[in-house]
């Protein structure tokens, strides 16, 4: 009899804190969860961070030192070492004037992350709300905001980031915008589309049957549930909108031209690439390896915010 | 005086083919407590009736004609759309057909609940999750399941949460299209008694929406036969169900299978629902009545009256004469 009890005591407890434990996981704890069981996601998200770590090092580096040690070793020109291969004391070679490639790369790694995650994070929230009102409210105010998008669409990302920039000069700020701009359109059809498949399907008219109002409904109704393609199109136009500093900062008109933005390092080895494959194949392979960790994120991140595909 | 009263009615829908004439001139009341059958086939406009109600009308299409919808002296269709999400809700609910869809696949279920009270209670996140939890106990769901999301239900389960979010706010009037057409059988019967149990414990009125006629003669007080957006006969239960008066209503009970009888085939009604778009200009079923006359084909019949509130429209009871 006493066993029953024990044993029946002991049951207890571990059913009790695994009730709690679903109880207080709320959808971004679980989504987490779901994450960390993907691996190839997980090492994309950690190479990111170390990416953005690397980027505010740079920065906090730049800031204790006044720039001693970027003007020393990123910008410096030391024609001796020119166009030297890989070696013990410069690991991934030296440039075209003889600068150390993995110093540039390293203080390179916060135009391209920076500009472009927050371009696409601006594009995403401009275009984002722009989809979400065309699509679920239709009618002119769908024909209106989604004509405008097609007019943007029909210009070419580079010319419009071209225009922009030539228009207002250039400068970070107008080089993100320039980025950025073009995106809008592409997201906003990408949000809108997934707005109109969900706003008509029967929750969202069982939610209204409750009594909820418009706002509850696009926030916790349509966008949790178009969510997936938005953020794995946001983080594959992430490695384009880095791509597309790479091509403005080539044009002269990106980042100027001695600061080490991985684009532009690339397109300068483009001369040299038979003597010297190295300048172009090691920023080449940076830019790949963060572009593909974004997109691995960005899968990642789809399959953990599906609850369906939850265990 | 009648709790719920819908008063000449008329609803149509413009599509590209042309005018669909879903409700015409439907008058309905509804008493307090009372559990009211709606019975027609697929295309009768029984989901429409249920979304007027609601204001749910699809806003593009859907356009109401005329008619009142009179709930605790308000005409609903006059109604605000802030008055509405206030009624909506809180004084009525709807419980959808289809379990599966109908709950957000990204909210667990206690969310939802919460959700609901949340809409129309002034109150803080846990006491709207601690009413979760009760309603959820009340439709026979263990407390625990709170934190789960829909996916993690079964079918019967999904529809018991679809149940507790229509009653988390005490509403006065309960619709429920078809709530049981998407279980099977077993937990059809679970799902109806739990409903009737509910019922009868907070005094709500339903307006229960179906094609079964074996669930009205279960749930129901009341029953209103509809046919191509009509009401074709309407009374008791008891009186419907014993003295079928129209040629429609009888068609319907004929070709249901009975356990006790030895036929080889069922009796089905000939031919099919005629196209709402051109209906005819007569009795609506004069096409598919054996009773049919050229008066039928010419004239419009009203609702001629059987026995007490047991009407029918059909002329063959104009005189008072019954069907055979």
């Amino acid at each position: 009899m006493s066993e029953k009890k024990t044993s029946a005591a002991m049951c207890e407890k571990p059913v009790d804190a695994i009730v709690t434990g679903v109880q207080s996981r709320g959808l971004w704890a679980d989504a987490w969860r779901r994450f960390r069981k993907d691996r190839l996601a997980t090492v994309g998200l950690v190479v990111i961070l170390f990416l953005v770590a690397v980027a505010i090092a740079t920065l906090i580096i730049d800031w204790a030192t006044h720039n001693a040690i970027y003007d020393q070793y990123v910008i410096k020109q030391n024609l001796s070492m020119k166009l030297a291969g890989p070696s013990l004391e410069h690991i991934f070679g030296c440039d075209e004037y003889g600068r150390d490639i993995l110093f540039r790369l390293i203080w390179g790694t916060r135009y391209s992350l920076f500009i472009g995650i927050v371009s696409i994070l601006f594009a995403l929230i401009c275009g984002g709300v722009l989809g979400a009102v065309a699509g679920f409210y239709s009618g002119w105010i769908d024909n209106l905001i989604m004509r405008v998008m097609d007019i943007f669409l029909s210009i070419p990302s580079m010319v419009m980031a071209i225009a922009i920039v030539s228009a207002l000069g250039t400068g970070t700020f107008n080089l993100l915008l320039s980025i950025s701009v073009p995106q809008i359109p592409r997201l906003a059809r990408i949000v809108r589309a997934s707005v109109m498949s969900v706003k008509d399907r029967e929750f969202v008219e069982a939610a209204r049957a409750v009594g909820a109002g418009d706002a509850l409904i696009i926030f916790k109704y349509v966008i949790p549930n178009c969510l997936a393609p938005i953020i794995v199109q946001a983080s594959l136009n992430v490695g384009t909108a880095i791509l597309n500093i790479a091509g403005l900062s080539f044009l002269g008109i990106g980042v100027e031209a001695p600061a080490p933005e991985w684009g532009s390092i690339l397109n300068a080895a483009r001369t040299y690439m038979r003597d010297a494959w190295h300048i172009s194949i090691i920023p080449g392979l940076v830019i790949m390896l963060t572009v593909l960790s974004l997109n691995l994120v960005g899968d990642g991140l789809r399959d953990a915010l599906d609850p369906k595909l939850k265990n | 005086m009648a709790f719920l009263e819908i008063k000449d009615l008329q609803v149509d829908y413009a599509t590209d083919e042309g005018v669909v004439h879903a409700l015409n001139h439907v008058d309905l009341e509804l008493h307090q407590g009372e559990t009211l059958g709606l019975v027609g086939e697929t295309g009768a406009s029984k989901t429409t009736m249920a979304k007027c109600i609601m204001r749910l009308l699809p806003q593009r299409t859907g356009r109401i004609h005329s008619g009142k919808i009179i709930y605790q002296d308000q005409d609903l269709l006059q109604a605000s759309d802030q008055e509405m999400r206030k009624i909506r809700g809180a004084h009525i609910a709807m419980i959808f057909q289809d379990p599966m869809t109908s709950l957000n696949p990204v909210l667990t279920v206690g969310e939802q609940i919460a959700e609901a009270v949340e809409n129309h209670r002034h109150c803080s996140k846990a006491e709207a999750m601690r009413r979760a939890e009760e309603m959820l106990e009340l439709v026979g769901i263990p407390a625990q399941r709170v934190g789960e999301y829909p996916h993690q239900f079964s079918g019967g389960m999904k529809q018991r949460v679809v149940i507790a979010i229509a009653l988390a706010c005490d509403p006065k009037l309960l619709i429920a299209d078809e709530p049981t057409t998407a279980l099977d059988v077993t937990i059809q019967a679970q799902v109806l008694e739990m409903m009737q149990a509910l019922k009868e414990k907070l005094n709500t009125s339903m307006l229960l929406i179906t094609h079964d006629l074996g669930v009205v003669a279960q749930n129901c007080d009341h029953v209103a036969v509809i046919y191509a957006g009509e009401i074709v006969e309407y009374g008791t239960v008891r009186d419907v169900f014993k003295r079928m008066s129209h040629p429609y209503t009888r068609g319907l009970f004929t070709s249901i299978p009975q356990v006790n009888a030895d036929v080889k085939r069922l009796i089905p009604i000939p031919g099919m629902m005629p196209d709402p778009t051109q209906l005819p200009a007569g009795c609506k079923f004069c096409t598919r009545c054996q009773f049919a006359d050229d008066r039928c084909r010419r004239e419009h019949p009203g609702l001629y009256p059987v026995e007490g509130i047991h009407t029918a429209r059909c002329f063959r009871l104009e005189k008072g004469g019954s069907l055979t």
